[in-house]
């Protein structure tokens, strides 16, 4: 099983030199951090920033730089900074190559719920609707189950869709699948994770072609 | 041009109960300060407020929420409020979500002209409610419009007093979009400095946008999130 650190590492073996990409909040934000030796992306942060880089050291914050969640941050070397309605013309103009985001719920067909808990928790949708609804490449990182065990890898979402047949990708603490048309497809276990625990933790339709290897993180 | 004036007090005259403000900044990131302090002091009410976010409980555009002198608010993310959550749950305050990239679009339409456009962003979700739907080349879009504004209320690093602005960082965020969005846009600066003293190459926003500006002070500019790491 992998914790919130493989999953992030595993993500980022996913990004290819040169890619731009944009990072939710919470897991997808440590992707940042294992960016594989010799490639090279930027991060675009939809506040208006590309090019972001770590946190500041202390003593160097500053109120006027930070990302979309709110955090003060950094701007690397060729970096830019520039206004809402650009940064959006980024992610529908699809020049942003990839974007990674948590959600709530998933679906065999790539709906995605992540905004939205009715009588529970209303916090908005921020940019994720923007960006499921232009992206070419999402992956979504999640927990496989709920805190009760229930799956959350559904055939429909309970909750109030973020956008509909945009997830490509999923990367959770038990697996590694791709969306296809024909549902979830498995192409790697976490490691100590058997081929039976992920079915019985899926519930949307699930492919198993073959041996699945044991991902490398 | 001088479009000068004196302080906050005097920027918002003529914002009236129940009118329609657009507010700049991302979180507590680029918020003009001054100017929320002086719609506080006026008493003002029943204001709907267009700004991605809602300020903290007691920062921002939460002390207006606090003081009651919002009606509505359209915003895109309002995680950080907790005064907000309890009034929106208890019917008092009107809230509208909107995706964040509509919201700045929408913004820029306002400002530019534009009475409507189509986007992609909610299609299949309950923002598509009661919206028209279009399909191009096989994706489908959502028709949103222009707001009505009022006053635009945003804020800049350096103006002069045409009103051309210049931004420091991630504060261009929305006020950049909303400057000229409202009958009247004011613009509040952290330093007003001559007529020419600003380069041409150098501006941000064009001072055609901006009604009145003035210099603000004893700018709080509050961190929501500290995050850094170890010298060394």
């Amino acid at each position: 099983m992998l914790d919130k650190n493989g999953i992030a590492k595993r993500i980022a073996r996913e990004l290819k030199n040169g890619y731009y990409v944009n990072l939710g909040i919470g897991i997808p934000t440590l992707v940042a951090n294992y960016v594989p030796e010799g490639i090279k992306v930027v991060f675009q942060s939809e506040n208006g920033m590309l090019g972001m880089g770590p946190f500041p050291f202390e003593g160097e914050e500053q109120a006027d730089l930070i990302n979309a969640g709110k955090q003060t941050v950094t701007i690397l070397p060729g970096g830019s900074f520039f206004d809402s309605a650009t940064s959006f013309a980024m992610i529908r103009g699809r020049h942003v190559d990839l974007t990674i985001l948590g959600a709530m719920e998933v679906t065999d067909t790539g709906d995605i719920a992540n905004w939205k808990v009715p009588g529970k928790m209303v916090k908005g949708m921020g940019g994720a609707m923007d960006l499921v609804a232009s992206a070419e490449n999402i992956i979504v990182t999640m927990m496989h189950t709920d805190k009760a065990g229930n799956s959350k890898l559904l055939k429909k979402c309970t909750l109030p869709l973020t956008g509909v047949n945009c997830v490509k990708k999923i990367v959770t603490e038990l697996c590694v699948m791709d969306v296809t048309p024909d549902g979830f497809k498995l192409l790697e276990r976490a490691p100590g994770v058997t081929v039976e625990e992920i079915k019985s933790k899926t519930q949307g339709r699930l492919i198993v072609e073959g041996e699945i290897p044991e991902m490398v993180v | 041009m001088d479009k000068t004036v004196k302080n906050a007090e005097e920027a918002i005259q003529g914002i009236k109960d129940g009118m329609t403000l657009m507010v700049g900044g991302f979180g507590l990131c680029g918020i003009p300060e001054n100017s929320i302090a002086a719609l506080v002091k006026s008493g003002v009410k029943n204001l709907t407020c267009i700004s991605n976010n809602a300020g903290v409980d007691d920062f921002g555009l939460g002390l207006l929420l606090k003081n009651r002198q919002i009606k509505k608010m359209i915003s895109s993310y309002v995680g950080e409020n907790a005064e907000f959550e309890r009034q929106m749950l208890s019917g008092e305050l009107e809230v509208e979500l909107i995706p964040q990239g509509t919201l700045a679009e929408r913004s820029r339409a306002t400002a530019a002209g534009i009475p409507a456009f189509y986007t992609p962003a909610g299609y299949g979700t309950e923002v598509a409610n009661g919206k028209e739907i279009r399909d191009f080349e096989g994706k489908m879009y959502l028709l949103e419009h222009a707001f009505k504004v009022d006053f635009a209320i945003i804020k800049a690093w350096k103006g002069d007093p045409q009103g051309n602005l210049v931004f420091r960082a991630t504060t261009r965020n929305f006020n950049m979009p909303m400057a000229g969005a409202g009958r009247i846009t004011i613009a509040e600066v952290e330093e007003l400095v001559p007529e020419g003293a600003l380069d041409p190459e150098q501006i941000h926003t064009p001072g055609i946008f901006i009604k009145r500006i003035f210099e603000g002070k004893n700018y709080e500019k509050r961190i929501e999130q500290r995050t850094v790491r170890k010298n060394g």
